[in-house]
C-alpha cells in the first residue's frame, strides 16, 4: 500500500534562489537619478516680430570661443571671475526697474547693494545676461559658464531671502516642496509659495541664447 | 545527578526558516525599485560635464532622452563627438521632432507641458550640435529642456 503522507518539500534551497534573484537585480539595479540644468527655451517668435530695444548697459555680454576663451563686456576674463563679475552687473541697480503687470511704474531697487553706477544695468529685472558662443565651443565650457551665471543667481537669491525671511532660498525651496508633498502642512503651502514668487521676481533669471557665430 | 547531566552540549542551531522571507522581501524592493533602461547606447557613455546648480528631474515617465557623443563604431558612422542619438540608433537633428511626437503619443495631452528633454551630451560635443537640437524642440514647442550633468563639488 502507498504512503499516504506526502513527503514535506525541502525549502532549504529557498534562500539560495530567492539570493540569486537578489543579487541579479541588485546588479542591474541603476539607483542614479538624472539631474541637471534646467532651462525653458522661449517659444518661437512670430515672422514679423521686432525685437524690442535694450540698452546696451543691460545686457551683460558673455561671449566663447571656439578655443573656450571667454569675452566678457568685450574683456577677456577668466572663468573664475565670472560670477563676481555677474553679480555685480545684476546687483548695479542704477536706475528704475520695470513697471509691473498692474501697471505701476517701475521702482528703484531697494534691496540692490551694487554700485548704483550709471554705466551698468538699472534693474535686476531688467538685467539681460546674452551668452554668444561659437558653433565649435565645447559642451562641457557652455555648461561650466551657464552654471557660474546660475551661481550668480543663486548668490544673490540666497542674500535676500536670508534678509527677509532669515532662512537661504535654497532652504525656502526645499522647503516649499516639502510642504506641497506633506498633508499635515497644508496651511504652509501658500505662504512659503509667495516667499518663493517674491524672491524669483527681485531677481528674475535672464539669461538668454544668442544665435551662436559660426 | 543524572539530571544535570543529561543537558545537551552545544549551541542549538539557529533557525534560518525565516531567512527566505527576509530576502524575498528585499528582492521585492529591488524589483519595484528597479528600472531598467530602455535604450541600449549606440553612442560611447557620454562623460557629462559637471555642475553646482541642478535640479533633479521628478517624474521620469515625462522625460526623453537626447543623447549625443561620439559613436561606438567610427567605421559605420564617422568620427567626431557630435552624434546625435534618438531612441536606438544615430540620427541627425532633423529628427528631433518626429521623435519628440513619438513620445507625445504615449502621453496624456495634458500632460504635454510638463514633459521635459533631456540632453545627455559629451563634453567635447560642440555648441553647434547641441543648437541645432534646440532651434528643432523650439520648433515642436518642447519648451523644457534639461541639460544633464553630474554633481560637482562647489569650489
Amino acid at each position: 500500500m502507498a504512503r499516504r503522507d506526502n513527503p514535506e518539500i525541502n525549502a532549504g534551497s529557498m534562500a539560495d534562489i530567492a539570493f540569486l534573484l537578489l543579487i541579479f537585480f541588485l546588479v542591474t539595479t541603476t539607483m542614479n537619478v538624472d539631474s541637471g540644468i534646467s532651462k525653458k527655451l522661449s517659444e518661437k517668435p512670430p515672422a514679423d516680430y521686432v525685437p524690442p530695444i535694450i540698452k546696451k548697459k543691460n545686457i551683460f555680454e558673455v561671449n566663447i570661443n571656439r578655443n573656450n576663451e571667454l569675452l566678457v563686456e568685450g574683456e577677456r576674463m577668466d572663468i573664475k571671475s565670472l560670477k563676481d563679475e555677474a553679480v555685480k552687473f545684476i546687483d548695479n541697480g542704477g536706475g528704475i526697474g520695470n513697471p509691473s503687470e498692474d501697471g505701476t511704474p517701475g521702482k528703484e531697487c531697494d534691496y540692490c547693494q551694487g554700485e548704483r553706477s550709471e554705466a551698468s544695468s538699472d534693474h535686476p529685472s531688467k538685467a539681460i545676461i546674452s551668452v554668444q558662443s561659437d558653433r565649435g565651443t565645447d559642451y562641457g565650457t557652455y555648461i561650466v559658464v551657464q552654471n557660474e551665471l546660475l551661481k550668480a543667481y543663486t548668490e544673490l537669491r540666497n542674500r535676500l531671502s536670508r534678509e527677509r525671511y532669515g532662512i537661504s532660498y535654497d532652504e525656502l525651496e526645499q522647503a516649499f516642496i516639502d510642504a506641497k508633498k506633506s498633508a499635515d502642512l497644508k496651511s504652509q503651502v501658500d505662504k512659503l509659495r509667495r516667499k518663493v514668487e517674491d524672491i524669483k521676481t527681485a531677481y528674475p533669471q535672464i539669461i538668454s541664447d544668442a544665435e551662436p557665430t559660426s | 545527578m543524572s539530571k544535570f547531566r543529561k543537558k545537551k552540549k552545544g549551541m542549538p542551531a539557529v533557525n534560518t526558516a525565516a531567512l527566505p522571507d527576509i530576502v524575498f522581501m528585499l528582492l521585492f524592493f529591488f524589483m519595484v525599485t528597479t528600472t531598467m533602461r530602455e535604450t541600449n547606447l549606440v553612442i560611447e557613455n557620454p562623460r557629462l560635464p559637471g555642475a553646482t546648480e541642478i535640479k533633479k528631474l521628478e517624474d521620469k515617465s515625462l522625460v526623453s532622452t537626447i543623447y549625443i557623443g561620439k559613436s561606438k563604431d567610427p567605421n559605420r558612422d564617422g568620427v567626431g563627438y557630435n552624434k546625435v542619438q534618438l531612441n536606438d540608433k544615430i540620427s541627425s537633428a532633423d529628427q528631433v521632432p518626429a521623435f519628440i511626437f513619438s513620445k507625445r503619443d504615449k502621453i496624456a495631452e495634458a500632460l504635454h507641458p510638463f514633459m521635459t528633454t533631456s540632453i545627455k551630451a559629451d563634453k567635447e560635443s560642440n555648441v553647434g550640435t547641441i543648437i541645432d537640437v534646440r532651434l528643432k524642440l523650439r520648433d515642436v514647442n518642447a519648451l523644457k529642456i534639461n541639460y544633464s550633468t553630474t554633481a560637482a563639488a562647489d569650489n
